[in-house]
This record gives C-alpha cells, sequence and structure tokens, in this order.
C-alpha cells in the first residue's frame, strides 16, 4: 500500500451530492454529468462515488466493497477466511467492471452481504461496532486488502482516475440509488493509490470533502482519545470520525454538529438572547477540539440523510439547489445548472450553516422501514 | 574575615556629563554611592553594585555606565569565575547560596529549537486585520460529551456542567504572593488581570482583604504548605483555587519570608504574627499520598460549593506525566507545570540551577500521557516557568498546553531588570521590597498600564502567528504540534516533543 508521505494530504477537489428527497432510485448518468462540468477540479488521481438504496434486494446485510491490491490472490482468500469465521457470507462475487475503461492498473474489487456472527467477547458489541471492529482489522492487518465501504444497500466505489473514468470502469449508470454523491481529487503531494480516493466511508455514513484542515493535530489528538487512529492520514479521515463520534455514537443532529464544526464568533455568540448564549458557549468550550479550522467543504450522506456544510468563514463555499423533491449540492453552481437548468431555488449558504435534505416521511417507511 | 571575592559589575560616570546632582545616591539601595563629607563629590564603591541598573536608567545626565566586572581569573572552561566566587562565598559564610529570578544556566532552551508552520496556496492564510481571531479560552474540567434534547426550537442542555474560567487570552500571571512582591506590584498584576480580562495568582502570600470585593474575581487564590492567609472568606472571594505543591525553581523545598518583610500588613493578609518568619514547609504535611490531595481538592471544593475550579501546581520533574495523571484523577480541574526556568523571589542556587526538567519537554509529555489514558479534556493545562515571548506561548499552546502563566516577563514589564536580588528585600525598582521608600517607586496604575500593553501586544502577536496558520481560533492550535518543527534536535528529543524535524 503506498502511503502519503506527509503528515497529511494536501487538496483541492470538486464535489457534489444529490438526493430525490422522495426515495426515488435514479442512475448514475447524472451526477457523471456534473462531475465532468467540473473536470478542471480534479487532476485524475481520484475519483469516486457513493450510492444509497444500492442493493435493495439485499438491504437488510451489510455490504463490504473489498479492494485487493495488484490482486494479491493470498489476501483475497485471507480476506474470505477472515470473513468466513466472523459473519455468515450470504452472497459475494467480484464486482463487475469495464476493462477497456481509461484506467491503469485497477486492483481487484469484491463485494460480499454478511451479517455479524458475533462470539464471545464480541457479544457485547452492537452490531455496527462490530462491524467497524472487524473492517479495522482488514484495513489495518491484512496486506494489500481494503474495505471501502461496509453499510447496508449502499456501497462506494472509488479509484485513481477522473471521475468519468472512474465511472466508466465501475459502469455506474447500471446502478440507482436516492443519493449519490461523488468526489474528484488534486492531491498535491500524494501519489494516486486507489484506496486513497474519495469518498471516505465507515458503515453507511460516507464523507466527501474538499479542503485543507489547519487544526488536523488538534482534531486528530482529541478523536485519539475516543479510538479513532487516522491511518489514512488525510483530512476527510478526521472529518469522518468527527461525523462518526458526534453523529452517529453521541446522537447529536446535524444542525447542532454544525455548530461544533463550524461555530460562530465570539462577537456574535456575545449577542445572542441568554439561552442561545448558553448553548453556543458551552458547544464551543466542551467540543473546541471539534472546532475544524481552514477552508473546507463537505457533503455527508447516511441512510434518510445528506447534508453539506463549509467551514466558518466560508473559504470554500458550496452551492445548494432544488428542483422538486431533488436536492443538489455542489462545488460550482455550473455543474448543478448543467444537469439541471431550470432550478426552483439556488443559493450559497453561510460558513457553518447547514444544507440539510431528508427523505420525506413517506419514503423513510419505504426505504429504510 | 577578609573578602576574596572579585567585584560583578563595575561603574564608570562619565565626568564631564555628571553635575553632581545626586540622584544616584537616593536610587542606589545597595550603597554604591555616597556623598563625601562636605557633599562636594560623590564617592563609588562598585563592590557593592548588583547590576540593577536603576541609576544608569534615572541619572539625569546620562553620566553612569555600569557593566560587568571586566577582571577575571585566568580563563578557564571548568572552573569558571561563577564557579570560583561561589567557592569563596561559601567559604566566608559556610552557608546555602541564595539567589533570585530563574535559572540563568546556559541549558539548551527547547523553544528555540522549534519552528512554526504558515500557510501557502494549498490553505489560505487568515489577516487579522480583516478576520476575527479568537483567543478566548476555558480553563477547567470538561465532560466526555453533551447530552441535549431537543424539542423544536428549543435546545435543552441535560449534561451537568463543570465549573470553568474564561480568559480573553491565554496568558495568565503566575503565583507571586505579597509579601515576596511589594503592595504597589501584587496590586498592579492583579489591575492588569482586571482590566484585560485574564486572570492573576496570589502566591502563598494570601489576599488583603481591601482588595477582595475588586480583584477577588480575577484572583486565583493559592493555597501552599504554609497555609497563610487561608480562610473561608479568602477562598469564597476568588475564581478559583491552586494548591501549590511545587515550584520550578525549587522543587522539592519549603519557601521563607524573611521576619523583617513580614510587616502589619502583611502578618494581617498572611495570618501570622507581625515581625515572624514566613516559612512554608517543603511537602503539604496533610498530603503524604495521591489519596491525601485528592482529599485537599473536595475539602477546597466542598468549602467552595463546587463552584470553582480547583488547579494544583507542581515543578516539572522527571516523571511529571505519571504525576500528572494522578493530578487529574485526584479531580483537579486544571494542573500547572511549573519548568525549571520558572522564577522565585529567594531559592537555594544549587536548587534552582540543577532540579527539574524543561517546560517544553514536560508539557509534551503531559499532554501526551493524558491522551493515551484518555482524560486529557477532564482537566486543563497551564505551562509556566520561563515564557518569554508571545512564540514561546504559541510553541507551548501546540505542544499541548491550554495557556501560560507569565511571572518573570510581567515583572520586567513593571521594571525588574533580572539583577537575581529579589531575597535581599531591597529591589531598586520597588517590586520585590517592603520598604516604603522603595516600594513607592513603582505607581500601581501605570504598572497596570504596562502589563495591560504587554498582554495586548503579544496578543495581536498570537493573533499572527495563528493567521498565518490558518487557524482563527485558539482552540484549533492546541496539541496541533503537525504545526511545529524541531531544528537542531536529537531523536529522543523529537520523540518526547512529538514533532517532526524541520524538512521531514
Ligand atoms: S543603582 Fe544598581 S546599578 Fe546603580 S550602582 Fe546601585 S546597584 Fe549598581
Ligand atoms: S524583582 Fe527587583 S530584585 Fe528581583 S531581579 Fe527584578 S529588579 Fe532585581
Amino acid at each position: 500500500m503506498i502511503k502519503p508521505r506527509d503528515d497529511k494530504e494536501f487538496q483541492g477537489c470538486g464535489i457534489f451530492g444529490v438526493m430525490d428527497r422522495s426515495g426515488k432510485r435514479f442512475n448514475g448518468e447524472m451526477i457523471v454529468e456534473a462531475m465532468k462540468n467540473m473536470h478542471v477540479r480534479g487532476n485524475g488521481l481520484g475519483g469516486g462515488f457513493a450510492v444509497y438504496g444500492l442493493y435493495p434486494k439485499y438491504k437488510d446485510y451489510y455490504c463490504l466493497h473489498v479492494m485487493i491490491q495488484d490482486w494479491n490472490e493470498e489476501a483475497k482468500m485471507e480476506v474470505d477466511r477472515f470473513l468466513d469465521a466472523n459473519f455468515d457470507i450470504v452472497h459475494d462475487e467480484e464486482i463487475p467492471t469495464n476493462e477497456d475503461a481509461n484506467v491503469e492498473n485497477p486492483p481487484l474489487f469484491w463485494r460480499y452481504f454478511v451479517s455479524p456472527q458475533k462470539k464471545g467477547e464480541d457479544k457485547k458489541l452492537s452490531d455496527d461496532d462490530y462491524v467497524i471492529k472487524k473492517v479495522m482489522h482488514i484495513n489495518t492487518k491484512i496486506k494489500d486488502a481494503y474495505v471501502i465501504s461496509s453499510g447496508k444497500n449502499m456501497g462506494v466505489f472509488k479509484g485513481v482516475g477522473f471521475p468519468e473514468d472512474i465511472a466508466e470502469f465501475f459502469m455506474i449508470e447500471k446502478y440507482k440509488g436516492y443519493i449519490w454523491t461523488a468526489h474528484s481529487r488534486f492531491p498535491t503531494n500524494t501519489p494516486g493509490w486507489w484506496g486513497g480516493a474519495h469518498p471516505f466511508c465507515i458503515l453507511d455514513w460516507t464523507v466527501v470533502h474538499n479542503g485543507e484542515i489547519s487544526s488536523y493535530g488538534t482534531n486528530k489528538r482529541y478523536l485519539e482519545m475516543f479510538g479513532y487512529y487516522c491511518t489514512l492520514q488525510t483530512d476527510t479521515e478526521v472529518m469522518a470520525y468527527a461525523f462518526d463520534l458526534l453523529m452517529r455514537r453521541q446522537g447529536l443532529p446535524i444542525e447542532i454538529v454544525a455548530k461544533i464544526l463550524a461555530p460562530p464568533m465570539w462577537d456574535i455568540i456575545d449577542h445572542m438572547d441568554e439561552k442561545k448564549k448558553k448553548l453556543y458557549t458551552t458547544l464551543r468550550m466542551v467540543y473546541a477540539p471539534l472546532l475544524i479550522n481552514g477552508p473546507w467543504t463537505v457533503i455527508v450522506a447516511h441512510h434518510g440523510e445528506m447534508f453539506g456544510l463549509t467551514d466558518r468563514i466560508r473559504l470554500r463555499p458550496i452551492t445548494a439547489g432544488e428542483k422538486g423533491d431533488l436536492l443538489f449540492l455542489s462545488s460550482e453552481e455550473a455543474a448543478i445548472r448543467a444537469v439541471c437548468p431550470d432550478l426552483d431555488r439556488v443559493w450559497t449558504p453561510h460558513g457553518g450553516e447547514p444544507v440539510v435534505g431528508r427523505l420525506n416521511e413517506k419514503a423513510l417507511k419505504k426505504v429504510i422501514g | 574575615m577578609k573578602s576574596h571575592l572579585l567585584p560583578d559589575f563595575v561603574v564608570e560616570r562619565i565626568e564631564e556629563r555628571c553635575n553632581r546632582c545626586g540622584v544616584c545616591v537616593k536610587q542606589c539601595p545597595w550603597g554604591v554611592y555616597s556623598w563625601n563629607e562636605d557633599k562636594t563629590e560623590i564617592l563609588i564603591d562598585y563592590t557593592k553594585c548588583v547590576g540593577c541598573q536603576r541609576c544608569v536608567v534615572y541619572c539625569p545626565n546620562k553620566a553612569l555606565i555600569v557593566r560587568p566586572y571586566p577582571g577575571s581569573y585566568r580563563p578557564n572552561a571548568y572552573w569558571t569565575k561563577e564557579v570560583i566566587s561561589d567557592i569563596k562565598k561559601q567559604a566566608e559564610q559556610g552557608g546555602v547560596l541564595l539567589v533570585g529570578t530563574g535559572s540563568d544556566r546556559p541549558y539548551k532552551v527547547y523553544f528555540d529549537h522549534i519552528l512554526l508552520n504558515a500557510s501557502q496556496v494549498t490553505n489560505p492564510s487568515i489577516d487579522p486585520l480583516r478576520e476575527p481571531m479568537e483567543l478566548r479560552t476555558f480553563l477547567g474540567r470538561k465532560p466526555d460529551r453533551l447530552e441535549i434534547e431537543i424539542d423544536g426550537d428549543d435546545v435543552e442542555i441535560k449534561t451537568e456542567l463543570y465549573p470553568n474560567l474564561v480568559v480573553e487570552t491565554p496568558i495568565l500571571f503566575a503565583g507571586m504572593s505579597y509579601g515576596a512582591l511589594s503592595k504597589n506590584a501584587f496590586l498592579a498584576l492583579a489591575m492588569a488581570a482586571k482590566e484585560f480580562g485574564t486572570l492573576f495568582c496570589t502566591g502563598e502570600g494570601g489576599l488583603p482583604k481591601d482588595m477582595r470585593e475588586e480583584y477577588g474575581p480575577v484572583a486565583i487564590v493559592q493555597c501552599a504548605s504554609g497555609r497563610f492567609g487561608v480562610d473561608p472568606e479568602y477562598l469564597n472571594c476568588a475564581a478559583a483555587i491552586e494548591i501549590k505543591i511545587g515550584q520550578g525553581a525549587k522543587p522539592g523545598i519549603g519557601g521563607h519570608l524573611p521576619g523583617e518583610k513580614v510587616t502589619a500588613e502583611i502578618s494581617a493578609t498572611r495570618m501570622i504574627p507581625e515581625g515572624t518568619d514566613a516559612l512554608s514547609p517543603a511537602p503539604h504535611h496533610d498530603i503524604y499520598s495521591i489519596e491525601d490531595l485528592s482529599m485537599l481538592i473536595y475539602a477546597l471544593k466542598e468549602a467552595t460549593n463546587y463552584e470553582k475550579p480547583v488547579f494544583v501546581k507542581i515543578a516539572a520533574v522527571h516523571n511529571v506525566a505519571a504525576i500528572a495523571s494522578g493530578i487529574v484523577r485526584a479531580g483537579a480541574d486544571v494542573i500547572v507545570i511549573d519548568g525549571f526556568r520558572g522564577g522565585t523571589g529567594a531559592s537555594p542556587k544549587v536548587m534552582r540551577d540543577h532540579v527539574g526538567i524543561p517546560i517544553e519537554l514536560a508539557i509534551a509529555a503531559v499532554d501526551q500521557r493524558l491522551r493515551e489514558e484518555g482524560i486529557r479534556h477532564k482537566c486543563s493545562i497551564i505551562a509556566s516557568g520561563g515564557i518569554r515571548c508571545s512564540a514561546d506561548v504559541v510553541k507551548a499552546i501546540a505542544l499541548g498546553a491550554d495557556a501560560v502563566y507569565i511571572g518573570t516577563a510581567a515583572l520586567i514589564a513593571l521594571g525588574c531588570t533580572m539583577c537575581q536580588k529579589c531575597y535581599t528585600g531591597k529591589c531598586a525598582w520597588g517590586i520585590c521590597t517592603q520598604d516604603p521608600n522603595l516600594a513607592k517607586r513603582l505607581n500601581p496604575k501605570e504598572g497596570a498600564k504596562r502589563l495591560v500593553n504587554l498582554l495586548r501586544a503579544w496578543s495581536l502577536e498570537i493573533k499572527d502567528m495563528l493567521g498565518g496558520m490558518g487557524i482563527n481560533a485558539i482552540e484549533s492550535l492546541r496539541s496541533n504540534r503537525e504545526q511545529l518543527r524541531g531544528i537542531g534536535l536529537e531523536e529522543w528529543e523529537l520523540r518526547v516533543l512529538g514533532i517532526k524535524g524541520a524538512g521531514e
């Protein structure tokens, strides 16, 4: 595995997300078109997609997308053995790819639909925590094997190349989902490797991110206290773990989390009414080490919800657009207009103000139920 | 006995400038200058000069130069002039050598081997003149997480919070007692802390009653081994309480304020008889173990209704990381680590110069240890001892401190010239003295102004450095060791500091 050489990677990127809030699934053509429009935001060293509502047939099983570097047969066998020992594998197959696509040295991709088989001490863990533990094991202990997504009824497709090449390689126009997010990378200091592309995923949480975090060391060292080790040394990883800690483990809603990661200035807080002031002051006091400083934009998704957020002084803006049930989030407005010229509404939210898309109630029952 | 010592300084007078005004005679408390019998000539006995430079600054005709005595023994890199003089002094006096201020020995200064980062291209720097740059800092224990209940627009915090202190800059004034300091110097610190929105620590000499109402809310009141001046009103009028276990300038030993310095007001404040020596024992005689410390912490919390954070101050010694971890578990809200450069009013020279470890290494080790144990958020860390400039503040915070204490730097702002004679009670600048004629040289208002200026200047510089790193809130610097690089350091030093070498 080629690891980044520096403390962390430096990069510029393009990100895009689209969600149908009625839960209707649509294929990947639209998002590929949008990413093509932002071609120059990447440099061909990384592209990827996350799709929700991807495997309705196996929606009750965790789906692991596993990447085997250099087609290492031993790694594949070890993964098989490990999964067999820790899960019930209800189905597994090679992820179909297009050999004519414009990518170099692609690794082997395999997907497994599994349900946890907990034994001994592990019985105390929730299913989610169990899956995380096993995924961490594969990623850190099995050479050349890497789990790139691990949620139910969703999946990540990513690799080295422009997003449109990666899309062609995985033939993503064949897949359907009700949320799609995508990422195009412009790393300035890391050699391209397939696992280093984005989206970044734990369970069904995915993060695509653009920017450079100047508080990286502070955030990383705080997250370590809660058992998150930033092995990839990327900013995105810090972002993903912060969302996992605050939203999944601590159960805070995005509206609150936004005020932790990108809090308002003290000048503004000092002029709030007493109750609000106390809330915002306490959030900043307790979660100071999770203030994410520097320029960034992020699109986060998990089942039922997609949201976008920018840094507290909006050094990397995000544009949001709406058309009926469709919600778009993008690094650039032009990319949204390229796929949906007649928007109902388009706006650029303030720094620290999240744009949240949620499935409407009917859809929620249907999709997640 | 005839003294064999060489003088420390020599005083030169430029005769054509001197008009025999007599200012130097008045200004020098050390007896260097004296009038001859018919008051026509001023005589100079430079063997008494300590190099405080008071006369030089106040000579209206700029006629004086005070410089180190140029005469010397045969140069010897091992048996230096200092070594030879110390032996001669002890041979003549047969006692412990006393000194004031922090160690002046040329040990490695780690701050000077650490360089800061700045943003270029991939990340914009932030202009502090145009954008807000936040230095507000909270000191105290934080919960593991916040539980929040949301009901429509109404958001309620369910988690019970621990008391925290707010300072508008991460710089506080270190404990320096009334007794060691003159009332004017002590007052200047209190006034400056109040004006700037930070805190001052009383040191172990209590807080005079007439200052409690106005300055109690910006005071960290100390409870040291002598328990001077500790009563319920003292504890309750303050912002926080600091249990002083040790001090960087003299780890492992107590303190001694000579009876001559115990004036009526000091005796009232310390609650000891006038004119008696104020002796602080080396240990607290009710703290012989970590459980005992915990009992005192909770006794103080009980006494103040759990409304005030309790600080514990220790000297940076070899096992500082393990000790700090114990202190957090014992219930302290803030740990003050005082490095071996920390100042003092009086310390045996041998302790000051040979005991303890540098603050930079201590902070890095403590922060790392508390993180490994998952308890770093349960306390704040204050780095103390030898902070000389805003860059030291930034480096200390990036290594893992929440804030810093300054002592020596504050005194220098008030006029101190580091002559190291604080223990004599004759401070020419009116800082470390109870002689009313000397103390009145320091005007508390003007002193406070100098201190506020210093805090403002350093805060502005910190904002510049933060902006350069692309950071707009001080909390994003804390433990952000990626912003630091070492230069001229060995592998083990980089490892302890947790930083990379420059160019890596
Ligand atoms: S005032 Fe200070 S510098 Fe001047 S002669 Fe006296 S001791 Fe020396
Ligand atoms: S406080 Fe006074 S006596 Fe002490 S070092 Fe400074 S100038 Fe000298």
